[in-house]
């Protein structure tokens, strides 16, 4: 291993780090503006000078000097100190000095390198350049004049996102970061460039002038807006969440996050129901717990069993889940489904449904086959993964369904589950690299799995995934890619339908049952039911609109919860805010009424509910474990039957990637994004 | 220099000419496959000898001539200055060099003349026809002061050749590029002071040579 000094300790480093890895290695601190991990590197905001021996007898831009061996680096000689002093006062030359007024303000990188690393004083006097203002889209807020041409920005949207939209014109002092013609970014990560701008050039047009960063009481928690289970930060002030931030989880989301899970946070303050309603001659009325519980009650008291149906939501916590398993499962209800899209998965091993792989496994793989799945929207931070492997050039990634824009190259090999057979026969060369390949995976999404001919296109996928030896010794490429962020822990729990139970299709036809009990399900036509209908959830959707008796609940940051994501990690959802009015936490409200139905659940707390829930189904007990990192064998021959399939496309469930849920839907911000998505463009401003 | 942004006003639509097609064509092919991005800058000159100047519907063109990002197409399009963002006069677009030494030697006046002439500096005149605009150094200082005119370097300007050269223009004329008062390329003015003596040039001077200096000389005998 070769060694270097840094400062003069001596330190072991890997081949191919540049000078700052290897300084930072030692523990030394580096201040830098454009160099940034998870891009490129661009040497060019030059803050990073560090004395290097041998070499010139100048300072070096150190993100982008390879280290060698032998090298002695040092950061705080009088040469480095100056040259950091002379670079910071380079930027802050044309930089406005409206610290006072700016959102980056308490978490802006000059600000604290220039307290850390600059001279007291200006010796400026000329006039400093002004930039106007660009057009970005609904997300990004731009002051130009602050930039310090880091393009971060450029690099993280070209290399990351895929989606060149933003550029830097122009030349000299004169450059200026912008978007063509001032277009809006079309990513769905495009919210991340404000993370990632050193300055207040952009930053979070929502959050505009909303808040200071240390007002903000921060909560560590996880997201629910698709099945990743993305880890975010909830900085909230008072009742409010005022806004969503990534935290670094590199077996999930790295570091970034959808502009959704970032941007559905003002969706929390709008359209809540905040305390409980009866429906009394046709209009909903607000009423006490009591009573609410009390009509509940004698509902589903005086209803028959077998016609009860109770169907669960997209953004579900495994212990509301839990509660109402037990609850209903204990009155004898079969017709329990958490599955409101008609997926077939859930009736075979564990890993049948799981992202085997995992997120961060993925990477090993050489051949990828997507069936049925669009990840740009159904999981957008993945997709950035998927395209990360794309670039390397080692991997080929083949799809069955939508020819949609993935950001990377493809091979398009179908639109319809016909195409699976074809893959199997001896023409197909895609087909020939992923029974060739050393890591075959297979990525089947909720488009595949929600038609009628689903168990067929599944037995077929099985197929092909068996003669390709995609599980093997040490191997499991199969992988399912959820969209809902409560349904793997829903078909862990087993929340599907029992013997003689409707689905979730079933259970909302005219006449099929008397009460629908649903659990914060909006995703599902309830036009055709005639049963009385209770709705337990956040916000007024779908489900609410159509209830009989509304019982308030917890939206995600309002309650504990435990999350499990596509991969079955086990992640736990912590409260950042309490409940909106009289709501309450799901669990206990599901607990509160189990009273009233005079079978009480035996937990009086959620700790009481998490030890039960962990001695039923013990992998919610291994918290951010995921159960692929030790790949299991899977019997794949047990899933799907055999039988035709149909020619008809496969279509992602997600049709408007920012109103997938209660939460989204209800937000403003997530409206006009989909609105600009769509086409249509609101008049800005 | 300024900030650089597309003109206002722009064409509908923009398409390579039939005869330039095959300069499209022979350029792309210029480069190995997958680096097609790199015939860039000749696209976008070819657009401009085209049109005159480089429109938004140009870089739209351009940018999927060759696959590629139409942000990366306008970075270019503003970085590079010789590209012109906006119409330039039909007949002559004069570029006069404004650096020192085109300066000590009279551009100043010759801004002058252009603007009397053409009209304000960056604009086209009111017909269209004409327009001028201040360049930084064109390395031809030696013959000082100069203006590129369209294609061509015209140097040792005065007051009066220049408004001589605009009057040829105007006439439908194109005027020999070089300089106005007879220069040969850089050479000096009015006929050569020294190396004069017509011995230098008939042969007279040569001697015959005593030996190379630097010829190997043989190794002396043991």
């Amino acid at each position: 291993m070769p060694k270097a000094k840094v400062n003069g300790v001596e330190i072991d480093f890997e081949n191919g780090m540049t000078v700052l890895q290897v300084a930072e290695l030692a523990g030394e601190e580096i201040p830098r503006f454009c160099y940034h991990e998870r891009l490129s590197i661009a040497g060019n905001c030059r803050m990073c000078l560090v004395e290097v021996k041998p070499g010139p007898p100048k300072p070096q831009a150190s993100c982008a000097l390879p280290a060698a061996d032998g090298q002695e680096i040092i950061t705080n000689s009088p040469m480095v100190q100056k040259a950091r002093q002379g670079v910071m006062e380079f930027l802050l030359i044309n930089h406005p000095l409206d610290c006072p007024i700016c959102d980056q303000g308490g978490e802006c990188d000059l600000q604290d390198q220039s307290v850390g690393y600059g001279r007291d004083e200006t010796r400026y006097g000329e006039n400093k350049r002004a930039v106007e203002e660009k057009y970005m889209g609904p997300l990004i807020k731009t002051v130009m004049t602050r930039c310090i041409q880091c393009t971060r920005c450029v690099r993280f949207i070209t290399e990351v996102a895929g989606v060149p939209d933003i550029g830097l014109i122009s030349r000299g002092e004169d450059v200026e970061i912008t978007t063509y013609l001032d277009k809006a970014v079309a990513s769905e990560l495009s919210a991340n460039v404000i993370d990632l701008c050193p300055v207040g050039a952009l930053t979070s047009k929502p959050y505009a002038f909303n808040a200071r960063p240390w007002e903000l009481t921060k909560t560590e928690s996880v997201d629910v807006m698709d099945a990743l289970g993305s880890a975010i930060r909830i900085d909230a002030r008072g009742p409010a969440v005022l806004r969503i931030l990534p935290r670094i989880n590199d077996a999930v989301n790295e570091e970034w996050i959808s502009d959704k899970t970032r941007y559905a946070c003002d969706g929390l303050s709008r359209q809540r129901l905040d305390r409980p309603m009866v429906r009394k001659n046709g209009r909903l009325s607000p009423v006490s717990w009591g009573e609410a519980l009390d009509t509940v009650g004698s509902r589903l008291k005086s209803a028959n069993p077998e016609r009860i149906g109770v169907l669960a939501g997209d953004l579900q916590d495994a212990e509301s889940l839990k509660a109402s398993l037990d609850l209903f499962r204990g009155l004898g209800v079969a017709s329990l489904d958490c599955r409101q899209d008609g997926s077939v998965l859930g009736n075979g091993p564990r890993e049948s449904w799981l992202f085997n792989s995992t997120l961060e496994g993925i990477e090993q793989a050489d051949v990828i086959l997507l069936v049925g799945a669009n990840p740009r929207v159904e999981a957008a931070v993945f997709n950035a993964r998927l395209r990360k492997l794309w670039l390397t050039g080692k991997t080929r990634i083949g799809v069955i369904g939508e020819a949609a824009d993935l950001t990377y190259g493809y091979d398009h090999l179908g639109a319809g589950p016909d195409a699976i057979a074809a893959l199997g026969g001896a023409g197909s060369a895609f087909g020939a690299a992923l029974k060739g390949a050393k890591s075959p995976a297979i990525i089947i999404g909720q488009g595949a799995l929600n038609r009628a001919d689903s168990p067929a296109v599944l037995a077929a996928a099985t197929g092909l995934a068996a003669s390709a030896g995609v599980v093997r010794e040490g191997w499991n490429g199969w992988n399912v890619l959820h969209t809902a962020a409560g349904r793997v822990a829903g078909l862990d729990l087993g929340f599907t339908p029992g013997e003689g139970g409707l689905n979730a299709a079933a259970m909302t036809a005219k006449g099929a049952v008397d009460v629908l009990f649903l659990l914060g399900a909006d995703e599902t036509d309830l036009s055709a039911t005639d049963a009385f209908v209770v709705y337990l959830g956040s916000h007024g959707d779908a489900g609410a609109h159509r209830a009989d008796v509304i019982l308030p609940g917890a939206a995600y940051t309002e309650k504990n919860g435990l999350y499990v994501n596509t991969e079955g990690r086990v992640q736990r959802g912590e409260r950042a805010v309490f409940p909106k009015g009289e709501a309450k936490e799901d669990w206990s409200i599901l607990r509160a009424l189990s009273d009233h139905l005079g079978a009480r659940l035996p937990y009086d707390s959620l700790e009481q509910l998490r030890a039960k829930l962990f001695a039923d189904t013990p992998t919610f007990g291994q918290i951010d474990f995921s159960p692929g990192s030790i790949p299991a064998a899977l019997d794949l021959g047990a899933l799907g039957v055999a039988g035709p399939v149909s020619a008809e496309p496969f279509a992602s469930p997600v049709r408007a990637f920012h109103l997938t849920n209660p939460i989204a839907r209800a937000s403003v911000t997530m409206a006009e994004c989909a609105a600009l998505a769509s086409g249509l463009r609101l008049a800005a401003e | 220099m300024s900030v650089r942004r597309l003109a206002k006003e722009q064409p509908a639509s923009f398409a390579f000419a039939p005869d330039i097609q095959d300069k499209v064509a022979w350029w792309i092919a210029k480069f190995p496959p997958g680096r097609q991005q790199s015939a860039v800058i000749p696209l976008l000159w070819l657009v401009q000898k085209q049109q005159g100047w480089v429109c938004e519907p140009a870089l739209r063109v351009v940018a999927e001539a060759l696959s590629m990002p139409v942000i990366r197409v306008l970075e270019i399009a503003t970085f590079y200055t010789m590209f012109q963002l906006k119409p330039v006069g039909t007949v002559a677009h004069v570029q006069l060099c404004g650096t020192t030494p085109c300066m000590l030697r009279g551009a100043n006046s010759l801004k002058g003349v252009l603007a009397a002439k053409i009209g304000a500096k960056d604009h086209c005149s009111t017909d269209g026809r004409f327009s001028w605009e201040e360049v930084e150094c064109l390395g031809a200082c030696a013959n000082a002061p100069m203006a590129a005119i369209n294609d061509y370097y015209y140097e040792d300007l005065t007051e009066a050749s220049l408004e001589a050269l605009l009057a040829d223009f105007d006439a439908g004329k194109s005027p020999a590029p070089g300089s106005a008062i007879g220069r040969e390329g850089s050479a000096p003015e009015g006929p050569a002071l020294t190396l004069t003596d017509p011995r230098l040039y008939d042969g007279s001077r040569a001697k015959p040579l005593g030996g190379l200096p630097n010829a190997v000389t043989p190794e002396p005998a043991q």
